[in-house]
């Protein structure tokens, strides 16, 4: 009885929808375009939220407009600019590649190479333990050194 | 040349920290408006019922003199803040002042021009989904622009308009602009 209940619960239990039911498409295929879309544009209120997650009154604003032009006809790439047009390219998760951005796009990269470079010229420089081979010892070294061992044998 | 590659993590650090402490005096709430030297957005906001008047506010409106356009809603706290300043900037006769009633019930919107005083030209109501609002790169209220004479945005000032911005920054482009 339990499991059936639990069953019958968790069969009643919609995914958590971002949007307000009454602001959906009606055409699935409309709304996911929409969905996605706002998934890479940002809440202006919140900053780290998408549109699609963000309760903030704007978002809902940005939500709907979306999907009224979406459901226009629009393309993706025609709302979305629709909103960069308003917002710049900051209400862009995602930031476009473009000369202002090289830095924030390169810049890891750039990093990366340096590290790389400076790591190799590093190792490159330290002599190697086994690199320089070691002179066998003269005839006058052999006679100190073991002199030296007996030293060490009596003490 | 060695001794100045050992110095390489200090200006690495210099740098480094150059860009955090420019970081801390930016207000991420203040995102530059790409709508900075552009025409006013195209706009016919119809008039707030129970204002008295019934011109609302069009782009045409926007044209011939220098203007500012600000958008407020009886909902916005911080619009209280800056209301008092923007009641004696209109004493002043220097330049004037349009509102948008952005989101709002006209009713509540009317009765909070009645309640804190009546600053505005010409008020227009853009009610949710705030459409003019977001013509104008709105991301919240209060928000002033200042418009030139031909009806191109010259300068946002996001949040309260306090006497020490409209002193060292808004008078000072409105002046300009007025010359």
């Amino acid at each position: 009885m339990k499991r059936l209940a639990l069953a019958l619960m968790l069969a009643a239990a919609a995914p958590a929808l971002a949007a307000d039911p009454s602001e959906m498409l009606k055409d699935p295929v409309l709304e996911k375009k929409a969905e996605d879309l706002g998934k890479e544009l940002r809440c202006l209120v919140c900053q780290n939220e998408s549109i699609e997650d963000s309760n903030a009154d704007l978002a809902r604003d940005l939500r709907i407009i979306v999907r009224e032009r979406i459901a226009k006809g629009e393309s993706t790439d025609q709302v979305k600019q629709y909103v960069v047009d308003r917002y710049g390219d900051y209400v862009l998760l995602n930031p476009p590649f473009k000369g202002a951005t090289l830095v924030l796009w390169l810049g890891p990269f750039a990093l990366l190479v340096v590290a790389v470079g400076a790591a190799f010229v590093f190792f490159r420089r330290r002599p190697s333990v086994n690199a320089t081979p070691v002179a066998p010892l003269s005839a006058e070294e052999k006679r100190r050194l073991d002199a030296l061992l007996k030293d060490e044998d009596r003490s | 040349m060695r001794r100045l590659l050992y110095l390489l993590p200090v200006a690495v650090f210099g740098i480094l920290a150059l860009f955090f402490l420019r970081g801390l005096t930016l207000n991420p709430r203040e995102i530059p408006s790409v709508l900075i030297n552009r025409p006013v957005p195209e706009m016919n906001l119809p008039p707030l019922p129970g204002r008295g008047d019934n011109t609302g506010l069009a782009t045409a409106d926007l044209k011939g003199r220098v203007s500012l356009v600000n958008i407020y809603g009886s909902w916005c706290i911080a619009c209280v803040q800056e209301h008092p300043y923007l009641m004696k900037i209109k004493q002043t006769g220097i330049v004037p002042i349009h509102g948008i009633d952005w989101r709002d019930d006209p009713v509540e919107g009317a009765k909070w021009l009645k309640k804190h005083g009546d600053p505005y030209d010409r008020v227009g109501i853009d009610p949710a989904p705030g459409r003019t609002a977001i013509d104008f790169g709105v991301t919240g209220a209060p928000e002033t622009f200042i418009v030139d004479k031909a009806g191109i945005i010259r300068y946002k000032h996001i949040g309260p308009v306090t006497p020490e911005a409209w002193e060292k920054t808004l008078l000072p482009i409105i002046k300009e602009l007025n010359k």
